[in-house]
Order: C-alpha cells, then structure tokens, then sequence
C-alpha cells in the first residue's frame, strides 16, 4: 500500500469515525440522563440533512443548516414530550421497543415527504472535485470540516458539561437521579434537553457529512447501530472514550475494504459489535464497576 | 380433562377448513395463496412468542432463522452439483450412491443435479440449530438493550451476508426453487393446482407447531420458563439452569422460523433478501408484543389476521410504518398485548374472588 | 454429623470487607440461626452459601463435598433450598404453580417430553401437583392454590414461598428473615412450622431480627458483626454474652 493510499484511508477512516462518534455521544447524552437507548439516534442525523437540503432550496447555506438543527432539536424534544416523558417506569424491554418503532416512523414519514432518492447538501467550499494537499495526499476540505465541526462539537460539550449551571444540572440527573431532584432541580425537563441536545449535534453532524456520505431516507438506521457499537466499545456513557473508539471503529472500517469485499464493510461494524459484547460488555475503557456508574 | 383442552384446536381446525369451503363457494380461492403464505410466518411468530413472552428474551433478529432456513434449502436444492459429480467430488458422489440427488429440470429446460428437498430441509434445519446454538451461548447472557441490539445484530449480518454473496443470488434472491414432495402425491409448491392441498399443509404444520409450543407452556419446561421470566434468581435457586433453558428456548424459536422459511421457500419458488431484513424482525416483534407477550393465541390470532392484511397490501406503501406505529402504540398504552386491556374488563364476568 | 462446614469465608467488595474470616458448622438435623446488627454480613453470607455471590476466599462444604464457586441451581440439585430476604415469588403464576416450580429438581420431564406429553411426563405432572397441593395444605393455604401469587396478603405470600422452598424436599434450608414483617401470632405460626420441618428430618440455617423466635427454636446461635464472628453458643449461653448485648444494647449494662 502506498503511502497515500494509507493517508487516503485514514482519512476517510477519521472522517467517518467523527460521525460515529458524534452518535455515539447522543446516545450518551441520552443514557446518561435516563438509562434509555435511544434507537432512533441516527434518524436525527438522517433528518439534519435532509431538513437542510430542503431548506438550502429558500435559504443560504449556514441559516439552512442553523435552521435544519434547531427544527431537529425540536422534533427531539417534542418525542420526548409525546412518547417518553408521561411513562411511569417503563421497562428497559418497553423503551427499546418504543424506540425502535420510533426510529422506523421517522423513516417512513421521511420516505414519504423526500422520497427514495439520494441528495446531499453542496460542498462547503468549492465542489467534489476541489481538493486540499494535506501529508503528501489529496483530500477534499469537506473532510477538515467533518473532523473539524466534530471536534469544535466535543470540546464545546466538554465545557457545557464542566461549567455550565445546565450542564452540571444534567451531570447531576444523571448521576443520582432522585438526588437531583431534592436540590430542585427538574429532572424531566433534564431529559427533554437531553433529547434536544443528541438531536441537535445528530443534526449538524448529519449536515456537514452530507456532502461526503449524501443522505438518504434509510441512512439513520447504519448509524444508528454504528454509532451504538462505538458507544459500546468505549463504555456506555463515557463520551470521552467514545471520540477514541468512533475514530478507531472508522479506521478500521476503512482499512477493511483492503481485506474484504466492499459489501461487507457494514458486516465489520456488527461483527465489532457483537465480539464487544460477548467479551467486554463495559467497552474498552470502563470498569465493571464503573458501568453502574454514569458519567459524560 | 384432556379431550377439553384439545378442543379449542378442534375447533380453530374446523375454521379453517370452513375457510377454505367458503372460498371455493364465492370463487375467491385466490385468498388461500396469502393465507398458507400467512400460516407460514405465523409459525415463526409462535415460536418468538415463546422466546419473548415466555423466556422474556427480546429478539430483533429472528428473519435472520428465517432466512437460514429459506437459502439454506434454496441453494441446496438449486444448485447444480452436476459438474461436481463430473469431477469426482467426494461428497457429491457419496450422496449419489446413495440417491440423495435428484435430477430435474429448471425454468430454462436445463437438467441439473441437486439436493434432495428432504435432505435438503434437514440440512437446513440441522444447520439452523448450529448457528442458533453458536449465538445464543454468547448473546443470552446479555440483557435488556445489549440483548435488543446484538440480536438486532445478528439480524443485520445475516442480511448483508445473503445480499452480498453470489451464491445466496445477492439482491436478486433465489429462484426457480422446486417443490417439496413431503410424501408421493403431496408436494410443497406454488402450483395452482396444488393450492388447496398446500393450504392444508400449511395449516397443519402451524397447529402442529402451536400444540406442540401449548403443551410446552403447560408443562415442567414452560414453568421454569415463566419462573425464569418471573424471576430469574429465584429460578435458578429453585434449582432450574436458567442459562440453558433459555438457549434451548432460543435454539426451539429459531427451528420454528427456520421450518417456515423452509416451507414458504418452496411454496414460493424462490427467496429473497428483503426476508432478512430487520423490518420483518421488527414486524414479528410487532405482532408478538399486540398479541399479548405470553399469549399463545394471542400471537396466533394477531399473526393470522396482521399478516394476510399485509400480503393483502391492505397497508399500501404504509407497510411498514403500521407496524412501527402499531409497536409504539401497544407498548405505549397496552404494553402486556391488546387482549390484557383494562377495557376488557368491561365484558369479562365478574369473578367472586378477590 | 456436619452437615454444613463453613471456613475461613470472606467476602469484599470493593475496599468493603461484608463478610470476614467466618467459619462455623451446621449439624445434620439441628435448627442454627446466625443473628446480628443490621450490616453485619448476615444475608451477603446467606448468598455465599446459596451460590448467589462468588466468595472472595475460603471454603464451604455441603456433606463433605466443596460448594463454593458452584452455581445457584447447582448448589439447589445438591439439596439446599432457601427462601429470599424481599420474597421472590414469581409474578403471573399462581400459589399453587410457584411451588410446582420448586419441585424442579424432584423432576425430569424436559423439552420433548414437555412438547410430546408422553404418559411418563403426564405421570410425572401429577405427581408433582399432588406433592404441591399437599404442601399448600401443610402450610394451610389450599384455598389460594389458584390465586395469582402477586396478589396474595403478605403472611400468605410468606407460606407459599415456604412451601416453594420445601417442595424440592432440601436436606439443607435458608431461611433468609423468615419472621419479618410478621406479627406475633404469624411469627409463633413460623416458629412451629420451623419445628415440624425439623421433626421431618431438614435441618434448618436460618438468618434473624426477631429475638424471641431466635431464643425459641435454635439449637446453637450465631452472632456476627461487621462480618465477623463474634459468638456461636447455645441461646442461653448468647443471652448471657457480655459482648452480644454489648452489640445490641451499646455500653451500658443489659
């Protein structure tokens, strides 16, 4: 292998894991608040897009996409409303399922206002062919804005989590929930913002990789699982090690396609996923003790 | 006492055969295509039933048995083995000898040598409890979202091993799959004029599947498995092996998916992808969760009536988003199936004891 | 003759050290109770010998043969049977079924005798419904043998669990508070029922708050104290100990 063929994959293999990474700190988010998994993570990836891609129809690009994560943040909250919010301790069998037939309305509703076909949001700057030299390597800037808008999206996370009252408010529910309560601090709006809070960065980052990936009706449903697998691999609800093991997950992926067919690229994913669970259900990098912990 | 308990079999048989009368009486005999295809996928649901409702194990990956089932049988008694036998192979000439080879005729007037259905099925079947073996060990261990998600798992490789395999007919599936001769006259095919014989067969397969999965339920083994899903601790201190009764259970649910897919394979001439993939995983959770978890019948009935509508295309294009409103709703307002409803309460006789 | 041996057991979690250096034995046909503040180890120490909690060292023995590190149902087939702190009956079945299910290991019947009813299975089902209806009417609950186990009173739900436990007929029983939240005339019924069980050969391990049914019944006691074993005597000796009280009452004299 070439050493641009190396760059050229590690590349992609980053790009790619940025995107897992980021679902995977949405289903952190989620968890962490509530001790649910939230299967329909990747349809607000899905929806980020494609709400954005209709919107660049009427509007500039960066009010299209601003507009595309406030619209997905709200439609993350309004579910929480609607189908979560009024259970009184459901079973975890009950949310996963609750979830999942979520997660399958959203696509068909989304099949049936954009229909089958694939689209995708226009390059930042320039076009599919514009291309940076970046270690001896040609790569398209929309791959610095992917790592780059996923980075910006952590560290800003970071610092919400560790210094905003909101932040640690949420850090607090998710610690002990009956606790936070006694300091008054609403749990249930805690959850709501969770929601809203996976939605948004789901959207965005649904945005700056459509150029890339293009979007579809039924891409939510991959990421979903991928970025669960990642979520997993780190130690569910450590969203620290989730950056480290979306990027390794994409590599990997990446670097597969040297190895095996293509089409079985999305069978790695699952193969990671299973062989996590059935060795190291608490990921890479937590404890079995600290799994019944929940940190960000 | 037990002549009772048989009764309400009797009774579901005698339906179905009146059914089938009334279809030949109106000129509709063209709903018994759906409704054996309907017996077949209500097979598979029984047997999740139990795994779900019984055992309390959720899986989202069981079109995955389905579809083991289905290729597995495609393939073996499509492909040409003829040009092995040629050469010399071994194993081909092993089955020759002992005449578990048939030779036949495809769509295109081609001969070809293939496998004997009926060895066929059993390979199908055998290779069935494998796989079913080798994931349930790990994966049972799991719990609540690590079990939803490495069965959806499973589910998913499945599918995307079938779709991207040339042998499996990628995208395009199998087809021109013969029938099944069960016995000399009785064949599982899509032929019309067979459909009446096949719509039996398909009924008496479910029935037989749903007595056997009934006295399961009421015997030593279903009450561990209640008591394991009552509790799981206090099973295991009552001296069951929780961990092997439940992969049992799993190993019994998958031979059940895979005998349907099987059947509807020959009865429908071929296989396709699309019977991996996680929507019929989910609808069959669907259907399962609406009929009452723990409800045998429940399942039945709900499995009966929400299939046929299906393949009726009484959904349209909607398809699949009804079965994911119907999953939402059932769990979010009757989360023990339809039938447990407060509302019943209304019709039920009052009891006397408190 | 011994017929639990329990040696030099430990047990911590984390910095936490729940159960420490405890050995005792239990003679073959004797009622021992192991009492102690609350804390003290007691039910952590119940769910060594039951195989519920792996040990972090030591040993235990049942009939001479080691049991620690062996599974739950495992050490049940062996015939030690237990009741639960917070009752674990199983929801959706009735009394009557709950202690069928405890008849798990006096039985064979598996999945293809289950799924066929072969005339030996359907025999063997009777048999262990008349052994459950007999056991419901020792306990003198024949009459909720059909009730939902969920939604019986809770002296009632203490019987069935009970007959549960005795259904797989142990050599060996756990009775993990078998008084608690019972009133006095409930807790006399127990203690009599704890003495029948022993006229029937079991031999009794039980863990206690309730003083009197303590005093009354056992043979030898157990005290234990932040996991550790502070006395093991007969009851009268127990009442007398400086230390015991000492636990119980603070420093002043009893």
């Amino acid at each position: 292998m070439t050493s641009q063929l190396f760059c050229q994959y590690l590349f992609a293999g980053i790009t790619y894991g940025s995107i897992y990474a980021i679902v995977a700190i949405g289903f952190n988010i989620i968890y962490n608040t509530t001790g649910i998994i939230n299967f329909a993570q990747g349809e607000f990836v899905m929806l980020g897009g494609m709400i954005a891609i209709s919107l660049h129809a009427m509007l500039p690009l960066p009010l299209a996409i601003g507009l595309a994560v406030l619209i997905t943040m709200i439609i993350g909250a309004l579910i929480e409303i609607i189908f979560i919010r009024w259970l009184k301790n459901p079973s975890v069998l009950r949310m996963i399922i609750i979830t999942i037939g979520l997660s399958i309305l959203i696509r068909e509703a989304a099949l049936h206002i954009w229909g089958e076909g694939v689209r995708s949001l226009p390059y930042f700057n320039g076009n599919e062919i514009s291309t940076v030299q970046l270690m001896g390597t040609n790569i398209s800037p929309q791959v610095l804005w992917v790592i780059g808008i996923c980075a910006v999206i952590v560290v800003l996370l970071s610092l919400f989590f560790r210094f905003t009252s909101l932040g640690q408010e949420m850090r607090a529910c998710a610690a002990n929930r009956l606790a936070a309560t006694l300091c008054g601090i609403s749990t249930k709006n805690m959850v709501t913002f969770s929601f809203m809070l996976s939605a948004g960065i789901g959207a965005l980052a649904g945005c700056v990789v459509s150029p890339i990936t293009y979007t579809q009706y039924d891409g939510g449903t991959a990421l979903a699982i991928k970025g669960f697998t990642v979520a997993v691999l780190g130690g569910l609800g450590n969203s620290m090690a989730a950056v480290i093991a979306g990027i390794l997950l994409g590599i990997i992926e990446s670097f597969s396609v040297s190895v095996v067919p293509l089409a079985f690229q999305d069978a790695i994913s699952i193969a990671i996923l299973l062989t996590i669970l059935f060795v190291r259900p608490h990921g890479l990098f937590g404890s079995k003790e600290a799994a019944g912990l929940k940190e960000f | 006492m037990k002549a009772r308990k048989y009764l309400p079999i009797l009774i579901l048989l005698l339906v179905l055969a009146g059914v089938q009368q009334l279809t030949r009486m109106t000129g509709t005999a063209y709903f018994l295509t759906q409704m054996t295809m309907t017996a077949y996928y209500s097979l598979l649901i029984i047997g999740l039933c139990l795994v779900m409702g019984y055992a309390g194990q959720i899986s989202l990956g069981h079109a995955g048995f389905f579809a083991i089932g289905g290729y597995t049988s495609a393939v073996l008694t499509t492909y040409d083995l003829a040009p092995l036998l040629a050469k010399g192979n071994g194993v081909i000439s092993f089955l020759a000898t002992w005449g578990l080879l048939v030779s036949r005729d495809n769509l295109y007037g081609e001969t070809l040598l293939s496998v004997n259905p009926w060895l066929a099925c059993v390979g199908a079947i055998m290779l069935t409890i494998i796989i079913a073996f080798l994931i349930g060990m790990p994966v049972l261990k799991l719990k609540g979202h690590y079990l939803a998600m490495a069965t959806l798992g499973f589910g998913i490789i499945i599918y995307r091993v079938v779709l991207a395999t040339e042998i499996f007919g990628e995208a395009d599936g199998i087809s021109d799959v013969p029938g099944f001769p069960l016995l000399p006259g009785i064949i599982v095919s899509g032929d019309f004029s067979n459909r009446v014989q096949n719509y039996y067969i398909a009924c008496l397969l479910l029935i037989t599947g749903f007595v056997l999965l009934q006295n399961l339920i009421d015997s030593r083994v279903g009450r561990a498995l209640r008591a394991i899903h009552g509790s799981e601790e206090a099973a295991n201190a009552m001296g069951v092996d929780t961990a092997r009764y439940k992969l049992y259970t799993f190993v019994l649910s998958a031979v059940f998916a895979s005998i349907a897919g099987i059947f509807l394979t020959h009865y429908n001439g071929g296989i396709g992808p699309s019977e991996a993939g996680i929507m019929k995983s989910v609808r069959y959770v669907a259907i399962v969760a609406i009929g009452g978890m723990a409800n045998l019948w429940g399942a039945l009935v709900m499995a009966a009536v929400l299939n046929f509508l299906s393949l009726r295309g009484m959904f349209g294009s909607y398809d699949d988003a009804v079965f994911g409103a119907i999953l939402i709703l059932i769990m979010l307002f009757a989360p023990h199936g339809l039938l447990r409803l407060q509302v019943w309460r209304f019709f039920k006789k009052s009891s006397t004891d408190t | 003759m011994t017929l639990l041996d329990i040696k030099d057991v430990n047990k911590h979690f984390g910095g936490l050290q729940a159960v420490s250096q405890v050995s005792f034995s239990v003679r073959q046909g004797m009622i021992k109770s192991v009492i102690g503040p609350n804390g003290a180890g007691k039910t952590t120490l119940f769910n060594l010998i039951a195989g519920n909690l792996p040990l972090s060292s030591g040993q235990i023995f049942f009939n001479a043969r080691p049991i620690h590190g062996l599974k739950p149902y495992q050490i049940a087939r062996r015939g030690i049977s237990r009741t639960f702190q917070n009752m674990k009956l199983f929801p959706g079945m009735t009394a009557l079924e709950n202690i069928m299910v405890g008849r798990h290991t006096r039985s064979r019947a598996g999945f293809i005798g289950g799924m066929f009813h072969f005339p030996a299975s359907r025999k063997e089902e009777k048999a262990i419904r008349d052994k459950s209806c007999e056991l419901l009417h020792l306990l003198e609950i024949s009459q909720y043998a059909d009730v939902e186990a969920s939604s019986l009173a809770f002296g009632q739900q203490r019987a069935v669990e009970f007959a549960r436990a005795l259904a797989s007929e142990p050599t060996l029983l756990l009775l993990d508070e078998p008084a608690a939240g019972l009133n006095i005339y409930e807790t006399a019924e127990i203690a009599r029922l704890i003495m029948k069980i022993k006229a029937q050969g079991i031999t009794v391990l039980l863990v206690e708050h309730d003083m009197s049914l303590v005093m009354d019944i056992s043979d030898e006691i157990v005290v234990l104290n932040f996991g550790q074993k502070i006395a093991e005597d007969l009851p009268s000796a127990i009442q007398q100990n400086r230390e015991v009280i000492q636990i119980y009452l603070g420093d002043a004299d009893a």
